[in-house]
Parts: C-alpha cells; structure tokens; sequence
C-alpha cells in the first residue's frame, strides 16, 4: 500500500522558506545518497546530507538541531557529483542562516584561547566568523 | 605582461612567503603582478543564501579597482584579475559570474556604492596556474636550473580551485594543472587519490579533530602514494595539512612529518630564486632537509 504524507502549513512554509532563501528545487531530491557517500566529513555527523535533504523536503524543522549544517564545509564535493543537479552546501547554507539570523551564534569569538588566535590565519577566522556568526 | 593582482588578507601575513615567492617567479617569466590599489577583503567565503547581496560589495568593489586600473593606464586593456590563494580565486570569481548573470542585483551593489564607479561586469577572475598554463609550460621548463627529477610531489588541489565546475579552473574531478606545471619543473607528480580532498577548511576553528582526521588521511595517502612533500595553493589548505600536522601527531604518534610547500615556493627552488624570496623558515613542518638531501639548497 502507498503511504500519503500530508505536510501541515508550518511544514509547507519551512520547506517555502530553504527553498527560497538556498535558490534550490529540494523537491527534485531523488534520495539517491550520491552526496552522502563523498561527504568528507559524513562521519562526524548526526544525521546525513541526504537525510538533512529528506528533512528539509517534509518540513521537519528538527533538522535545526542538527549538526550537519554546522559541519559543511562548502567543499562542493556533493555539488559537482548530485544527478539531480542540487547543491546541498546552499542547502546547509539557508539552513545556518535561519538559525543565524536570530543573532545565535555558532561560536563565542571571546572564547577562543589565545593561543588559538595567535596561530590561526585570518583566512580561518574570517571565514568561520562568517559561517558561524550572525 | 602587466596584470592586475589581488592578493587577500593573509598573503600579507602568514602566507607572505607564497606571495613572495610567486612574484619572483613570475618576475622570471616576464610577468608583472601590478596590486590593486585600495584592495579590501573578499570575505574569504561567497555569500551562498540567494538574498544576501550585501556580501557581493566586498568582492565586486575590488574588480571596480581593475577598470579604474586601466582607465589610469597602470596596466593597458587588461581586465583580468589575478589571485593566488583559491579562497579569494572562488569567493571573487563566484561574485563576478553572480553580477554578470543577475543584472538586478549588480544595479542593487551599484547603487549601494554610490561614491565608486559603476562596475559593468567586465572584470575576469583568474587564478596564477591558469596564466602559467596560457604563458606556456615549455617557457617554465626553459627557466628551470635546478632539476627536481628526485623530489616526489603529491599536488594538492583542495576545493576552491576547482568547485563547483562553472567555477573550478580543470577537471573537478581528475584535474591535471599541476601536474603539467610539475613536469614542467622535472618534478614527477605524485598520483594520488586524496589530491581533490577537502581538508575541512574553516572547521579548524571550531572542530579542529574533524580536521586533523582529514588532514591525516590526506596526508598519509600522499605519503603511502610515494610522495616526498605536498603542494598547495591555498593558504588554509596550508595551515590545515602543515601547522595541524602538530595535533595529528599527538592523535597518531606513529604519524611521520611530510613538508607541505606553495607551488610557487618550488618553482622559486627550480628557478634557482634567493633564499629570502622561497621563504622556507616559514613553513610550519622544516622541508630544508628533505631539500639539502635532494641537493637542491
């Protein structure tokens, strides 16, 4: 017997929202697991970039909670190698921001040892500020 | 050749060595690196959510630098910009094609930067090995005095040089750039799997095991590939494959130390450039012995 699931409003307008703010068709994901598989950095995840696309599809706003989009690292690998020509860095992107911008922030720039500071190339800190801040 | 050259916050700090040592050997190719005047940040990482503009500014007010070059005459007709690291190579090409191709959006960044000239999507993005390969290999190998034929080089191309494909300069995939560049210097490459590995990037400010995990995957795959030392273009590639290779050791004692250099450092060794240009104190992982047992210092 097919299964129907029937997504409720805040669902729908979660899926509306990724959507729009990551410029992705997440409803073209075929679950195929392509972006999983080369996920460099799959096995410190919670959940995986092709569950967190699942979840995103049926609106489950748990995927908030999740680690995965903190994770990404825009390497694109997933990117170049999706069937369905997704990108699910854009994905983890929009995601980040709807937390972000509610000014929480991923990383505590005042707790970052000194010694860390010292030694870290801009580079690193730029962008992880502009990842992981709001 | 003249050329526009940009060159990003940390060619001017921790990575004044790959600055140094590429303007020199460019300078031995004839090629003239003129800097922007008035560069600022490319932000290090493109804006990827479709609303945020606001972070477009920092790369396209660099490339507004570019035409107000040629309309001064420091460089003639030359609307390409060069970039050395791969971050500020993707962050300033993805900014240009966004601008070319939405044209709403670069009216919004136009009007917003009121006070500067109006950029008109002209500007190219290039990265170093592009120009190399477009001045020819064969001009590189003319230049080479000392031969590396007995230095082993695993290339590191990371991501931003060559993802995603409208962005990348080769074959995201099965790239050969520096390859070919290393068979230009008699240097035979090194083929390995880990070449196109991301090496976790900004993560090593908050999830520095999850990048000392892939560091040493990568790492130990050059070296199970046969390689002597790495190569990169990138400097936090760099800073995550050398300076990281400190806590890799202490999760693996049994993990043995492989130099990892900038491109331009070996071509700068090869062309037989001065010490203080090559820079080879700044490398975190000492790569002067592997060197003095090549014969090659």
């Amino acid at each position: 017997m097919p299964k129907t699931i029937v997504l409720d409003k805040k669902s729908v307008n979660f899926l509306k929202k990724i959507t729009e703010l990551s410029g992705e068709i997440i409803t073209l994901c075929d679950q195929c697991g392509t972006c999983s598989g080369g996920c460099p950095v799959i096995e410190d995840m919670d959940i995986t970039p092709s569950q967190l696309m699942r979840m995103v599809l049926i609106g489950d706003q748990t995927v908030l909670q999740s680690k995965t989009m903190w994770l990404c690292a825009t390497c694109n690998t997933c990117t170049v190698r999706c069937p369905r020509g997704l990108d699910v860095s854009k994905v983890a992107e929009a995601l980040r921001q709807t937390t972000l911008r509610q000014s929480i922030d991923k990383v505590k720039i005042d707790e970052i040892p000194k010694e860390e500071l010292a030694e870290l190339p801009q580079i690193a800190l730029v962008a992880a500020f502009r990842k992981l801040t709001s | 050749m003249k050329i526009p050259y940009y060159p990003g916050c940390t060619l001017k700090s921790t990575a004044k060595h790959f600055e140094n040592s590429a303007i020199a050997s460019a300078k031995a190719l004839d090629i003239e690196f003129i800097e922007l005047p008035k560069w600022n940040c490319c932000g290090v990482v493109t804006p990827l959510a479709e609303d945020d503009i606001m972070h477009h500014v920092a790369p396209v007010r660099n490339m507004i630098r570019v035409l107000e070059m040629n309309k001064a005459g420091t460089v003639s007709n030359e609307k390409r910009l060069l970039t050395l690291c791969s971050m500020c190579f993707n962050t300033l090409k993805r900014s240009s094609l966004r601008v070319k191709e939405k044209i709403d959006d670069l009216d919004i960044l136009n009007d917003f930067m009121y006070k500067e000239e109006d950029y008109d999507g002209s500007v190219e993005i290039v990265h170093f090995l592009e120009i190399l390969k477009e001045n020819g290999f064969d001009k590189i190998n003319k230049k080479v005095k000392k031969s590396l034929k007995d230095l082993k080089v695993a290339p590191y191309y990371g991501c931003m040089l060559l993802r995603p494909k409208d962005i990348g300069l080769d074959d995201p995939e099965r790239p050969t750039i520096f390859e070919e560049l290393l068979s230009a210097l008699n240097a035979p490459p090194v083929d390995w799997r880990a070449k196109n590995k991301c090496c976790g990037s900004f993560l090593t400010l908050e999830n520095k095991e999850t990048v000392a995990k892939l560091g040493h995957d990568i790492l130990t795959n050059a070296q199970k590939s046969g390689a002597d030392m790495i190569i990169t273009s990138c400097p936090l590639c760099a800073f995550n494959l050398d300076n990281r290779q400190k806590i890799i050791k202490k999760i693996h004692p049994e993990f043995e130390t492989i130099p990892v250099l900038y491109f331009t450092q070996l071509m700068a060794i090869a062309f037989g450039l001065d010490k203080e240009l090559i820079g080879l104190d700044k490398n975190f992982i000492n790569p002067i012995p592997l060197l003095e047992s090549k014969g090659l210092l």
